[in-house]
C-alpha cells in the first residue's frame, strides 16, 4: 500500500469503493491525488466518493468489466502504448491474447458498457502513457460469475503495460475482512494446506502427514458455498462454524436457512447470537479481538501482532483454546504416529502455535513473535529469521516463471433485467458498518449516524416512481423481497439500486442468487435483477 | 554540501533546506511548539517556536524559517522567552480555567507549556465563556471551542490526512473561530467521523465522547493492537483503566496507518461490552436429555430451549456428536467454517483440526463473500 501511495503516477480503481470499504487506504489514495497529482481513473457503475478525486469516471454497466478492459487494451495496442520489452522478456501467449482483444473495438465496447467512446480513448491514453500505474480492486471485481476471469483480465492489462512487479504498479487486491489473507495463508481453504500447498500434491500431503502423524484425505474438499446446499444432498451432516454468519452473509438467505435447519448437528463458536445461531445445537462463547493474542495478516501480506488487552468477559474463552479443547477430546479416536513432531495439541499459548506454523509454512518461516514485538510487522514471503520480508511480489520474475496472457471474452451476467424485474441491484458495504453488522450494529455511536438499512435510488427513478423524501420501498427479486427506506441520490445511475447487507431485517442477501463463479465459487452479488415499488 | 551556522553560540554544520526547528530537534534542543506537528504542513501561527536570528528585525517562527549559510540563531534567550510567555498569556486569557475537569489534562500541550513557562492566566480576557460547551451533535466527537487556541491543526489534519476539509476558520480578530463547513454541524459538513482532528488537537477543544470522563492519561495503560474490521490492518492503542477499555488513541508508530484511523477502528469498539455477548456455553435441551434432534425448528418447542452449561459438558457433547457423525457418515460428512475474523494461529488450528482430527478437507471461510 505504501508503494502505491508513494510511487504510483497513475491509479486505476475498479470494483473497489475504497474510501468506504478500506477507509484509511482510501484516504491515502486521496492524499496521493491531492499532493502528488496522481492521475486517478475510477471505473464503477456508481458515483462513489472516490470519483470526486478522479480525472475520469468510467460508469460501466454492472457485469461488463471484461468488455471494458479488453476495449482499453485494444486501444493501447492500436496506439502502440504496450510495453514490448516486458511482453517479450517476461510473458507468454501474447498472440492468442491479442486475437481476442482485437474483437473489442471502441464502438462495440461502448455499446456493451454504456461508456462513451471518447472516455475509452482518454482512459487508454492515461493507462498507456503514464507509468507506474497501480490497479486497485476489491469485491466489485470478484463477486461476479466471471470473477476469476475479471482478475485475469486485470493481470493482462498490467502485463501489457509492463506494470507488474514494479513499485507503484501491480494489481492490488484489497481483501475484505481483516484476516482473509491470513485465513487463506493458513489453509482455511478446501484445496490447500498452509502456504497454498495443494492437498492433491503427493509430496505436500506426505509432509503434513508426517508432521501431524495422521493419514490425510487426498481429495479437494467442499467450499462454503457447496457445504450448505450439501446438507440437503445428504453430503454434510455436521457443521463446525467459527465466527461466521452464513445465514446472513451467504446469497439467497432463505435457502441457506432452509438448509441449516436440516443439518444433524451444528456447533457455532461466536461472540453474539446471530442469524445462524438460531439453527445451532451448541453455542460456544468465543472472544473479541481485544481478549486474545495472535497475529493478523493484512491485505499487503503484512503479519502484525494482536495483543491481549483485557481478560475474556464472563466465561468466554479465546477461540484457539476452544479449538484445542475440542481437538484434545476427539484426538483419542485417531491412530496417530506418536513420534511425529506436531501430532499433539498441548499448546500453552499462541506463540507455540506460531512456532509450528513457522516450520510448516515456508512463506511464514521467518515470522516469529520476537520479531513482531517491535510493532513493525513483516510481509511474507519471509523464508527465514534473517529475511526482512517482501514488500513487492514478482520483481524481475513471476512466481511461475513467466507471466501468462489469458485470452478472455466478455460473458453477460447470469441474470439480466427483463420486463418483470427491470432493475439491476448491486450490493456492498457502507463506511459506518461492517459485513453482517454483528459488531457495528452493537456500537451505539455508529447506530446514531447510520441506524437502519437504506436503499439508494437515482433521483430520476425516484421521480418516475413518485418517491419523495423519507419513504419505504420494496425491492423484490426472483428469490425474495426486502423493505427499507429509500435514499435518493445520484450516486446510483438510473435503473440501478444499491443495497447493503448490514441489517438482518432488510438484508440484500434475501434477494441475491447463489450462482457462483465456476472457479473461485464466489457468488454473484453485484448483479441481481429486481423490481422496485413504493410501500 | 553543508552550510555553517551558529546555534546557541556553537558553530555547527548542517544540511541546507531544513527549518530551524528541524535543526534544533536534531541537536536535541527543545523549541516549544503548539501548532506544529511533524505530519502536517507548518503554518507558523502560534508563535511558540519563535527564535532570534542575528540581524533579522523580528523574531522568526522556527517551524517555517529555513537555515541559511552564516545564520546565528538563539533559541532560548531572554527576548525569545519573553515573547513565548506573552503568546501563552494571550492564549490563556481566552482559555477557560477548567483543567480540573478537562479531558485533555495530563496530555494537553497548552497545559504543559503553561507549566514549563510558569504562566498563570492574566486577570483579563474572556476565559472561555463564549461558546456552547459540547456544541456538536456528532456522536463521537465532543466539541468545546472555548478551549480552542486556534492552532489550526484540526483544519490541517482534516484537509491533509483525511482530505475532507470539514474544519475551517471563520471571522477575524477576537471573533476568530474554528467552524465546521459554513458554520454547520460536522456531519452536515461531510465529516466521516474518523477522529483525525481529535487525535491532532493539542488541547481539550476536541475530545472523544465515548471516553469522556472515563480516565486521564496517568490513569490508563496503552496497549497496542490491530483493528478487527478491514484488511488495511491499522494499528492503534487501546486505553485501559482498571482492566476495562475506555477508548482508542492513535499510535504514531503504526507502520500502515500512522495516526490515521477510520470511524470503525477508532469508535466501533464498544460492541466488546454489548450485553448480547455470549458469556457461557449453551446447548439445546434435547441434547441434555439425550433425545434425538426434533425434525423442525420451532422456537416454542421445549426441546429447542437453550440451556447454559459449563465448558466440560458443552465440549463433551460437541465432541461426542462430531465423533458419531464421523462414525456413521464418514469424515467428509463434517464441514468446517473457519473465520477471516480470527487470528492466523486460530485459522491454522482450524485447518489442522479438520484435516488431522476430523480427516476432511471440507474447510473454508467467507473470504468469497
Ligand atoms: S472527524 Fe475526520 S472528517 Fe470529521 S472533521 Fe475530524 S478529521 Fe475531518
Ligand atoms: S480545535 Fe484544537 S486543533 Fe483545532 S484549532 Fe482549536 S486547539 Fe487547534
Ligand atoms: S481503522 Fe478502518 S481502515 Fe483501519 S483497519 Fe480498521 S476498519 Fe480498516
Amino acid at each position: 500500500m505504501q508503494d502505491v501511495f508513494q510511487g504510483a503516477q497513475a491509479m486505476f480503481i475498479i470494483g473497489s469503493n475504497t474510501t468506504e470499504q478500506h477507509p484509511v487506504f482510501g484516504t491515502m489514495l486521496r492524499r496521493a491525488v491531492k499532493n502528488r497529482n496522481v492521475k486517478l481513473i475510477v471505473a464503477d457503475p456508481r458515483k462513489i466518493d472516490m470519483v470526486d478525486f478522479a480525472c475520469l469516471h468510467l460508469q460501466q454497466k454492472p457485469g461488463t468489466d471484461i468488455a471494458l478492459l479488453n476495449g482499453l487494451m485494444y486501444l493501447i495496442l492500436e496506439n502502440g502504448w504496450h510495453d514490448q520489452v516486458f511482453i517479450e522478456s517476461r510473458t507468454e501467449d501474447f498472440d492468442e491474447f491479442k486475437i481476442v482483444v482485437k474483437q473489442y473495438p471502441p464502438e462495440k465496447v461502448s455499446k456493451i458498457t454504456g461508456i462513451p467512446v471518447k472516455q475509452l480513448y482518454q482512459a487508454a491514453e492515461i493507462m498507456g502513457t503514464i507509468k507506474p500505474m497501480a490497479i486497485i480492486w476489491a469485491m466489485g471485481i470478484t463477486q461476479h460469475i466471471v470473477g476469476v476471469r475479471n482478475v485475469m483480465t486485470l493481470a493482462n492489462l498490467q502485463m501489457l503495460t509492463g506494470n507488474m512487479g514494479i513499485p507503484g504498479g501491480g494489481v492490488n487486491p484489497l481483501r475484505g475482512q481483516n484476516n482473509v489473507q491470513g485465513a487463506c495463508d493458513m489453509g482455511g481453504l478446501p484445496n490447500v494446506y498452509p502456504a497454498y500447498q495443494s492437498v492433491t500434491n503427493e509430496e505436500a500431503r506426505r509432509k503434513f502427514e508426517s508432521a501431524w502423524g495422521a493419514s490425510l484425505d487426498n481429495k479437494v474438499g467442499l467450499t462454503a458455498t457447496e457445504m450448505i446446499p450439501g446438507i440437503l444432498e445428504d453430503k454434510i451432516h455436521a457443521l463446525y462454524i467459527l465466527g461466521e454468519d452464513p445465514a446472513m452473509s451467504d446469497p439467497d438467505s432463505a435457502h441457506v436457512r432452509h438448509c441449516l435447519e436440516k443439518v444433524d448437528f451444528l456447533v457455532l463458536q461466536e461472540l453474539f447470537p446471530s442469524e445462524t445461531s438460531r439453527y445451532a445445537d451448541v453455542l460456544l462463547p468465543g472472544v473479541s479481538f481485544a481478549e486474545k493474542d495472535g497475529t493478523f495478516t493484512n491485505t499487503e501480506r503484512r503479519v502484525q501482532k494482536l495483543n491481549k488487552v483485557i481478560e475474556p468477559l464472563g466465561e468466554a474463552k479465546p477461540d484457539w483454546e476452544i479449538i484445542k479443547e475440542l481437538a484434545m477430546r476427539l484426538l483419542s479416536r485417531q491412530i496417530l504416529t506418536p513420534d511425529s513432531p506436531y501430532a499433539g495439541w498441548d499448546y500453552e499459548n499462541t506463540e507455540e502455535i506460531m512456532v509450528e506454523i513457522n516450520s510448516l509454512t515456508p512463506s511464514y518461516a521467518g515470522i516469529t513473535y520476537a520479531r513482531l514485538q517491535n510493532g513493525e510487522g513483516l510481509q511474507w514471503p519471509c523464508p527465514n529469521t534473517d529475511h526482512p520480508g517482501t514488500r513487492i511480489l514478482h520483481i524481475g520474475k513471476f512466481a511461475r516463471g513467466v507471466g501468462k496472457f489469458a485470452p478472455i471474452d466478455h460473458i453477460p451476467p447470469a441474470e439480466s433485467p427483463d420486463d418483470e424485474y427491470p432493475w439491476v441491484m448491486s450490493t456492498g458495504r457502507v463506511l459506518y458498518h461492517w459485513h453482517g453488522g454483528q459488531m457495528t450494529r452493537r456500537s451505539e455511536g455508529i447506530m446514531k449516524v447510520y441506524g437502519s438499512a437504506l436503499i439508494e435510488v437515482n433521483p430520476d427513478d425516484a421521480n418516475r416512481l413518485g418517491l419523495n423524501g423519507k419513504q419505504f420501498v420494496r425491492v423484490t427479486s426472483r428469490r425474495g423481497s426486502i423493505q427499507a427506506e429509500a435514499l435518493i441520490t445520484d450516486r446510483v445511475p438510473p435503473g440501478m439500486v444499491y443495497a447493503n447487507f448490514h441489517f438482518p431485517e432488510a438484508s440484500a442477501n434475501e434477494l441475491t442468487q447463489a450462482v457462483l463463479d465456476p472457479i473461485a465459487k464466489i457468488p454473484e452479488y453485484k448483479v441481481t435483477a429486481v423490481k422496485v415499488e413504493i410501500v | 554540501m553543508t552550510i555553517n551556522i551558529t546555534f546557541n553560540g556553537k558553530a555547527i554544520q548542517v544540511e541546507p533546506g531544513q527549518t530551524i526547528l528541524q535543526v534544533a530537534r536534531q541537536n536535541e534542543v527543545n523549541i516549544p511548539t503548539l501548532c506544529y506537528h511533524k505530519d502536517l504542513s507548518p503554518t507558523g501561527n502560534c508563535r511558540m517556536c519563535v527564535v532570534e536570528v542575528k540581524n533579522w528585525r523580528f523574531l522568526q517562527a522556527a517551524c517555517v524559517t529555513q537555515v541559511t549559510d552564516g545564520m546565528e540563531i538563539e533559541t532560548h534567550n531572554e527576548k525569545v522567552t519573553k515573547s513565548r510567555k506573552l503568546s501563552l498569556q494571550l492564549m490563556l486569557a481566552n482559555h477557560p480555567q477548567d483543567c480540573l475537569t478537562c479531558e485533555a489534562s495530563g496530555e494537553c500541550e497548552l497545559q504543559d507549556l503553561a507549566y514549563e513557562y510558569k504562566i498563570e492566566a492574566p486577570g483579563w480576557g474572556t476565559k472561555g465563556t463564549r461558546y456552547t460547551v459540547d456544541s456538536d451533535p456528532n456522536p463521537f466527537i465532543r466539541v468545546d471551542m472555548n478551549r480552542c487556541i486556534l492552532c489550526r491543526r484540526c483544519v490541517q489534519a482534516c484537509a491533509e490526512i483525511q482530505v475532507r476539509n470539514v474544519w475551517g476558520v471563520a471571522r477575524r480578530g477576537i471573533d476568530e473561530q474554528i467552524v465546521a463547513g459554513a458554520d454547520t454541524t460536522m456531519l452536515e459538513a461531510h465529516c466521516e467521523s474518523c477522529g483525525q482532528c481529535v487525535a491532532y488537537c493539542p488541547t481539550g477543544a476536541l475530545s472523544n465522547k465515548m471516553s469522556y470522563g472515563k480516565g486521564r492519561r496517568h490513569q490508563i495503560k496503552k496497549v497496542p493492537t490491530i483493528c478487527t474490521y478491514c484488511g488495511v490492518g491499522c494499528q492503534f492503542d487501546f486505553n485501559v483503566k482498571n482492566g476495562r477499555i475506555i477508548g482508542v488513541s492513535s499510535n504514531p508508530n503504526s507502520p500502515v496507518n500512522g495516526m490515521a484511523l477510520c470511524v470503525k477502528g477508532r469508535y466501533g469498539w464498544d460492541f466488546i461490552y454489548h450485553p448480547d455477548r455470549l458469556k457461557k456455553p449453551m446447548v439445546r435441551q434435547y441434547l441434555l436429555d439425550g433425545k434425538t434432534k426434533p425434525t423442525h425448528y420451532d422456537p416454542k418447542c421445549p426441546d429447542w430451549g437453550w440451556v447454559e452449561t459449563d465448558w466440560e459438558k458443552a465440549l463433551d457433547i460437541t465432541a461426542k456428536k462430531l465423533g458419531q457423525t464421523i462414525d456413521s457418515h464418514g469424515p467428509n460428512s463434517v464441514g468446517v467454517f473457519t473465520s477471516a475474523k480470527c487470528t492466523n494461529e486460530e485459522n491454522y488450528l482450524m485447518n489442522k483440526f479438520s484435516r488431522q482430527v476430523i480427516g476432511t478437507n471440507n474447510i473454508d471461510h467467507c473470504a468469497r463473500l
